[in-house]
């Protein structure tokens, strides 16, 4: 910790003379910092990331990096523009990018991709105030507002391995598309390894569960939010499913297909637009989980994560306020 | 009982920029937010919601010593009321497609924020010619925002202004967003914005 006293001393400016240091509590400190945790998070989405490229070829690629583009860029510009010190590259913008570009169809345009990460760090997270500020998740506000901006774009799907460019390939549905409207189910081993239609990074569940797991031994993630998350959608779904098999998917295939495993791994725990209090974690997760199988088995779209963790991210200040745990020694309210 | 040191334009411009109903004193959003898809639709509501304000303005200023303080709200929703039917059924006999695209907007202009505010802190208590003014700036500057916003919505979501073609779907995929709700909000939200950064400069250089 001797670095650590150095830096106490520098910032407080005393004790350079006696050798002392007066300082307030902390003394301990720990050496994690923000970029540290975020360029882990980066690198706990290579395999999704190398998943993506594998099935959907290059294009995959330069779509990711036009999101990093258009998310670390907007960033800095409105730092500078604020004249707040520019952290631009402490890897929270550059995972917004990436987690934006892993939702989007591997066909979509390169200019609605920038325009979703430039709105996704200029409305979703600097409006707001900046990093730790925002209420909603950045990447998925901006696929919300893709959403609504190109409705078509945004659901025009490729298979996997159709081209290297995606764009001349023939469009396919996603599972969840299928299972909605022809009530087709695909092969969960399919589903398990990713070889289907869909966004990016969220259709290999293997892929996802190397990252999230490799977070979680970094101690970076709550295992309380994606294991709320997933057994929620499993839970709720598998209650549709024991009252009539025929018309409504099993458990497993929720949990598998979708955007199910990139939300609740990489989306549902995000530091900033989660609950603190164990208990706010417990029903956040949860109800996120309940409200995306309501929206995927009666809403008029077939995938509701996204919309899911949004609403819940709204309520987070009062799901905080409301479980604050008792202080120990603290009277009954 | 005039103010002195008021003048009749500085009346007319207050509207426009430091006062401005929506902008400034966030008042008639509803309609705001509802009738500015495209450029056409903010004309005919802010062409209209002009007319009512005046035309209420000066009306209550006329008969503003003899209604009863008690009374003075129901008052002045008879008188807008009054002019508010005009306007709708002018707009429903010579403008029938602006009428029905507009729908229920129109009737909705008696319970528009800003005709009421004025007249209750403006009409209420000046003469006629001053309260006319005070309507026509604020009437201008409610029609302005509902202009831009209606123009920037229907750029970019239609690709369009005045129903011309400025951007060509060959070029640019339009943006559905801005002809449904969260594109009105979010035109306002930037243009509430602008005007803060604006009035905020220029308060500063004049200190």
């Amino acid at each position: 910790m001797a670095d650590t006293v150095e830096d106490v001393k520098e910032a407080s400016g005393a004790g350079e003379k006696t050798g002392i240091v007066v300082s307030s509590s902390p003394h301990v400190l720990t050496t994690e910092n923000i970029p540290r945790i975020m360029y882990s998070v980066v690198a706990a989405l290579i395999p999704a990331i190398g998943v993506s490229v594998y099935l959907f070829g290059l294009r995959a690629l330069l779509l990711i990096a036009v999101c990093i583009t258009g998310a670390v860029g907007s960033e800095y510009a409105v730092q500078r523009l604020r004249g707040k010190p520019v952290k631009a590259w402490d890897g929270s913008a550059a995972i917004t990018g990436i987690l934006l570009a892993l939702t989007l169809p591997p066909g979509f345009p390169f200019f609605g991709a920038f325009l979703g990460s430039v709105f996704a760090i200029v409305i979703a997270k600097q409006i707001f105030g900046g990093l730790g500020y925002n209420i909603f998740n950045p990447a998925l506000l901006g696929r919300a507002f893709l959403q609504a901006t190109y409705p078509v774009l945004i659901t025009t799907w490729v298979e996997p391995f159709a081209s290297a460019w995606g764009v001349d390939a023939v469009s396919a549905a996603t599972p969840l598309a299928l299972m909605k409207f022809e009530g087709r189910l695909s092969p969960h081993m399919a589903l398990f390894f990713g070889n289907v239609a869909g966004s990016l990074g969220e259709t290999s569940a293997l892929a996802i569960l190397a990252g999230g797991l490799y977070l979680r031994y970094k101690g970076y993630i709550n295992w309380k939010l994606p294991l709320g998350y997933l057994g929620a959608v499993a839970a709720f779904g598998g209650i549709f499913y024991l009252i009539n098999p025929a018309r409504y998917p099993d458990p497993l295939f929720h949990v598998l297909s979708g955007g199910a495993m990139l939300g609740a791994w990489f989306m549902v725990t995000d530091m900033v637009t989660s609950p603190t209090t164990p208990s706010g974690q417990w029903i956040f997760a949860v109800a996120a989980g309940v409200i995306a199988v309501v929206i995927r088995l009666f809403g008029g779209l077939p995938e509701g994560v996204m919309y899911s963790i949004l609403l819940m991210n709204a309520v987070v200040p009062l799901l905080n306020r409301w479980t604050r745990p008792k202080v120990f020694g603290e009277a009954a309210r | 009982m005039a103010p002195s040191h008021r003048t009749l334009a500085g009346e007319i411009t207050k509207g426009l920029l430091v006062e401005n109903p929506v902008a400034r004193l966030i008042l008639g959003i509803c309609s705001s937010l509802a009738v500015t898809n495209t450029v056409i639709n903010g004309l005919a509501m802010g062409l209209a919601v002009i007319f009512v304000t005046v035309a209420s303005s000066a009306l209550v200023s006329m008969v503003r010593k003899v209604v009863p303080g008690g009374v003075r709200i129901a008052t002045y929703i008879v008188i807008i009321s009054g002019f508010v039917t005009l306007a709708d059924l002018f707009l429903r006999a010579f403008f029938p497609d602006i009428s029905k695209t507009l729908g229920p907007y129109v009737p909705l202009i008696v319970v528009n924020c800003i005709i009421m505010a004025r007249a209750e802190v403006f009409a209420a208590k000046y003469p006629v010619v001053p309260s006319i003014a005070d309507a026509i700036g604020m009437g201008a500057g409610y029609t302005w925002v509902l202009l831009a916003i209606g123009a920037v919505r229907e750029i970019l979501g239609s690709g369009t202004i005045l129903g011309y073609t400025v951007l060509s779907e060959k070029v640019f995929t339009p943006w559905t967003v801005m002809v449904l709700p969260p594109g009105a909000f979010l035109t306002l939200g930037f243009l509430i914005g602008l005007i803060n950064y604006v009035t905020m400069r220029r308060a500063r250089k004049t200190r």
